[in-house]
């Protein structure tokens, strides 16, 4: 029996408006990132990462589960943890990542930050305020309890101050960007992806990377927010040759990663066909810019085609940390 | 097979959405030959059953509309320019809201208040 969709997607729904998050996650867990890193509370240029690369180790925990209720005689019974989960925060109970998962999305974050900190951006960040932007209430249609969470999520920006946002996922860049505008009125807060502010910044690495590297375009960057070139522009100057597969830029094939958590099968079964047009360019490691990107194909590669975030490339060449500690801290 | 009946409020909810815009759809079928869950005819029947108001026969195809990636590689290669994600939002919010109770359309009065109030 497949999943039942209306008690997954209502349970989405009752976490976004009882908890702020369509999977919650304590402000400890979301700003545990930014330790040492020294970055100011609030200004009016912060960097936003609603939450979404901290959320995707107990994201991909909780799809483990449900992959395994899936096609299971428990399916039938999910809308038992639909029902408890309004008075215990389930997620928090059944989704438990690997402390080495955990932290290889916050180096993720680390890494911009110290990209954007050496290319003399100046930018806070709201640490417990950063909220997420809902984006897979809007993907599920439930625009009531979105413009809902929307306006709490542009409340607390203008509280703040914030004028300029940094977003540092596609997914947020996406809602803040292009679909806040059409929910709140009066929504003038500037938004750029840090690929952009990077490239518009026209920052020098330190040291050059003679590699291959395939690219994978994430769909909603290339055929929603127009962020292609960034990307491509900021590798090649720190030396990489970029492979291209043949389903790429605005033609880009997707992940599977939107509909992990209602169909875990057939979402990895597209991850599958990418990952075998990714290894058609014959390149020995890939590059996402998007953490869903990353966990599905990762996933859907086990181990045999290595991929990293854009991040920990472009850390490589442009950031003044030692790049080998990061690959080493990821690959533990 | 006897005909399904049109659902009267279905189709006006249809007519009036300010998202539903496949009635420009020519039936092309580049959509369905790009589309990465191969889902069979969709989207061109969801969307020809919600132009006709086919509520029945579109709710028989929940899963297919929940399915879709809002990836937009079809809506990429449309060649009327059909925002074909936006329809697949619109019938979710629609399933939302009539067969799963999720009220997805609360706050929209909210939002009214506020933005006349």
């Amino acid at each position: 029996m497949p999943l039942p969709t209306g008690d997954i997607v209502g349970l989405m729904v009752d976490n976004l408006e009882k908890r702020g998050s369509v999977f919650p996650l304590s402000a400890k867990k979301a700003t545990r990132w930014a330790e040492g890193l020294e970055i100011p509370h609030g200004g009016r240029t912060v960097i936003y990462t609603g939450a979404m690369y901290q959320l995707l180790p107990y994201i991909i925990a909780m799809v483990g589960l449900l992959a395994r209720v899936e096609d299971s005689f428990l399916a039938r019974w999910v809308f038992l943890g639909r029902f408890a989960n309004r008075f215990v925060n389930l997620s928090a109970i059944g989704a438990r990542p690997s402390r080495a998962e955990v932290d290889r999305y916050n180096q993720i974050l680390r890494n911009i930050a110290r990209l954007l900190q050496q290319a003399g951006v100046e930018f806070g960040y709201l640490y417990e305020d950063d909220l997420y932007a809902g984006a897979l209430a809007h993907d599920m249609g439930v625009d009531g309890t979105l413009r809902a969470h929307a306006n709490r999520v542009h409340a607390t920006l203008r509280e703040h101050g914030v004028q300029r946002v940094i977003t540092l996922d596609p997914h947020t860049t996406n809602m803040l960007r292009s679909v806040y505008p059409t929910m709140i009125d009066g929504f003038d807060i500037e938004v750029k992806s840090y690929l952009e502010v990077l490239a518009e910044a026209d920052a020098e690495p330190l040291r050059r990377v003679g590699e291959d590297v395939v690219i994978h375009d994430s769909c909603v960057y290339a055929r929603s927010e127009g962020v292609i070139d960034e990307p491509r522009q900021l590798l090649e100057r720190a030396g990489y040759t970029i492979k291209e597969p043949r389903e790429s830029r605005n033609l880009t094939y997707c992940c599977g990663g939107p509909i992990e958590a209602l169909f875990p099968s057939k979402a990895h079964d597209v991850a599958v066909q990418r990952v075998g047009q990714l290894r058609e360019t014959g390149g020995k490691q890939v590059t996402t810019m998007c953490p869903m990107c990353l966990a599905s194909l990762a996933k859907a590669a086990d181990g045999t085609l290595p991929m990293e975030d854009i991040s920990v490339f472009l850390s490589r060449a442009y950031s003044s940390d030692s790049p080998g500690a990061v690959v080493e801290q990821m690959a533990d | 097979m006897a005909a399904s009946p049109v659902d009267l409020a279905f189709a006006e909810a249809v007519a009036t959405s300010d998202e539903f815009d496949a009635w420009a759809c020519m039936n092309c079928g580049i959509c369905s030959a790009v589309c990465p869950i191969g889902i069979d005819l969709m989207p061109r029947k969801l969307f020809r059953y919600a132009i006709l108001g086919l509520k029945d026969d579109l709710l028989e195809e929940t899963d297919s509309i929940f399915q879709c990636l809002l990836c937009k590689l079809c809506e990429e290669n449309c060649t009327a320019n059909v925002h074909i994600a936006g329809n697949m939002r619109f019938l979710r919010s629609y399933i939302d809201d009539e067969v799963f109770g999720l009220d997805a359309g609360r706050g929209k009065e909210e939002h009214h208040a506020a933005s006349h109030g």
